[in-house]
């Protein structure tokens, strides 16, 4: 199978109602594909940031397209809290499933492991632990008396991140980037857009094949230049720190929001929205 | 020039630092990532620095999760906390105020407290703003419990809070806050009138001493350009 296409087919491959893992800011979010997702109007999305999220969970939400989130945490970086993230617990439009990044990591670990659950360590006593019947606390047993929490595994449907580059295999670098492996291997499928694909088999070279996810994992790759933007590639481009901040801004109010998804979907590359 | 008041709160944290082999700081923590810096070359280098979102200081390979990895095994020393809320018995919440879920101000969310201030030794817990709503006399949500029951396993646990008036250590048999010093140019009765919770007090708080002429040329040279890979607007507000 080809698994290149284009990023409207790409994200025609995210279902409404899937449970859809992201990865957090600086390690290949996929804001292109986003944009695609929010044209082609997706809804009721479960996402599970890996293990938080920031302005592509908070244009989901404020579009309308999330039924739930499972997050650590979502912020415009030094913006603060995302704003229609933080409008949506207020008002209740949306679940919000709170949790702590290692717990979020180590269900995604169960998952790619095939293992029923995971125990961790921390979170004895927290409201967190409170607010999650799913997650339970069992004795130790090996040795009795050490309280430990065990989390449920989780298998997303679909998980969706930007790397680098790709080649026509469909094996796709990401470098030192390693829970974007974690959120591979435990998700049923991934979609991946990628700067650029390359000719040459990615798995060939002994010495940068350790920062390959192969190709057996991904169903998808479209190409999508500048595809983070406005958030950054490690070793390609940094975040436009004004764009961020014109967003947060503008995603204070409903309207502003409304103003800004409005220029952003009409931008058909990353340059021509400001 | 004398020292300013992100000066005077780097030192103080650097001097938390000392005896420390290794320390990580988490993301948009610019005063406590300077201060590490500041610890590091005080240490000769013999302290490890890990800063999230620099690709200078990110000594890990294996993901975000190698940090809580690390953590739980022992091999992070320090770590730094804040809050939207800290109580008097050190139970922080950055989670949002009001009844959860449907809180009256909601921020980011727990980000790896809930893991971290169970296992890192000395975790610092840092808040700039010293006001009664931030210092209240319980949180509303319980991001991560300032101190167990026995039998939980927590080898590590709130040690220290830096705010922007002053110092104080947390006693965790006691659950309680003592204030060690007060910054130049603020008062006992001022930190008291800005904390909603009780905190033992001597009848002469020393006031936090200036930094070190050694310390200060480091602030203003090597660290802020240090500091700017990861925080450049931070950096160029540092004096030089």
């Amino acid at each position: 199978m080809n698994t290149i296409c284009d990023l409207a087919t790409l994200a025609a491959a995210i279902p409404d109602g899937a449970k859809l893992a992201i990865p957090n800011d600086p390690y290949g979010v996929a804001m292109a594909a986003t944009r695609e997702l929010v044209r082609r109007r997706v809804r009721d999305l479960q996402i599970v940031c890996v293990p938080t999220s920031g302005i592509q969970a908070d244009v989901l939400i404020g579009a309308d397209c999330v039924a739930s989130i499972e997050t650590s945490a979502v912020s415009v970086g030094e913006y603060g809290t995302a704003p229609r993230f933080a409008a949506a617990a207020r008002e209740g439009s949306v679940k919000i499933l709170d949790a702590t990044c290692p717990a979020i990591h180590a269900r995604l670990q169960a998952g790619m492991k095939g293992l029923p659950f995971i125990p961790l360590r921390g979170l004895l006593g927290t409201d967190i632990l409170a607010q999650r019947p799913d997650w339970k606390v069992i004795d130790n047993p090996f040795v009795p008396g050490d309280p430990v929490v065990v989390l449920p595994a989780i298998r997303p449907d679909v998980a969706l991140f930007h790397a680098p580059r790709a080649d026509r295999l469909g094996n796709v670098f990401i470098g030192r980037a390693r829970d974007l492996v974690n959120i591979a291997q435990a998700s049923h499928a991934s979609l991946v857009t990628v700067e650029e694909v390359v000719d040459d088999n990615l798995l060939e070279d002994p010495e940068r094949s350790a920062g390959v996810i192969p190709a057996l994992y991904v169903a998808r790759i479209a190409v999508a230049p500048c595809g983070a933007w406005p958030l950054g590639l490690p070793g390609r481009y940094g975040p436009d720190g004004a764009a961020l901040g014109r967003y947060a801004q503008a995603a204070r109010t409903r309207e502003g929001f409304g103003a800004w998804l409005a220029a952003w979907l009409a931008g058909t590359s990353s340059a021509a929205v400001a | 020039m004398s020292a300013t008041k992100t000066e005077i709160l780097i030192a103080t944290i650097a001097r938390l630092l000392e005896g420390c082999r290794s320390v990580v700081i988490g993301n948009q923590s610019p005063i406590p990532g300077s201060a590490a810096l500041v610890a590091r070359e005080l240490s000769d280098g013999a302290l490890r620095v890990t800063i999230l979102g620099s690709r200078r200081h990110t000594d890990f390979t294996n993901g975000g999760v190698e940090t809580f990895d690390r953590a739980a095994q022992g091999r992070v020393d320090a770590f730094f906390l804040g809050g939207g809320q800290i109580d008097g018995e050190a139970n922080i919440n950055l989670v949002g105020s009001g009844e959860y879920p449907r809180v009256d101000v909601r921020w980011p969310g727990s980000f790896g407290s809930a893991y971290l201030y169970f296992l890192v030794p000395r975790v610092i817990l840092f808040r700039e703003e010293h006001t009664p709503r931030v210092f209240v006399k319980k949180v509303d949500f319980v991001s991560a419990p300032g101190t167990s029951p026995p039998g939980v396993y927590r080898p590590g646990g709130p040690w220290k809070l830096v705010t922007g008036l002053g110092l104080f250590a947390f006693d965790r048999s006691r659950k309680r806050f003592a204030l060690e010093s007060v910054h130049p140019g603020h008062t006992v009765d001022e930190i008291v009138a800005n904390t909603g919770f009780e905190f033992d007090r001597s009848t002469s708080t020393p006031t936090t001493p200036e930094p070190e002429p050694r310390v200060l040329a480091l602030i203003r040279g090597r660290i802020r350009d240090e500091i700017a890979e990861t925080y450049p607007k931070f950096a160029a507000g540092l004096a030089e």
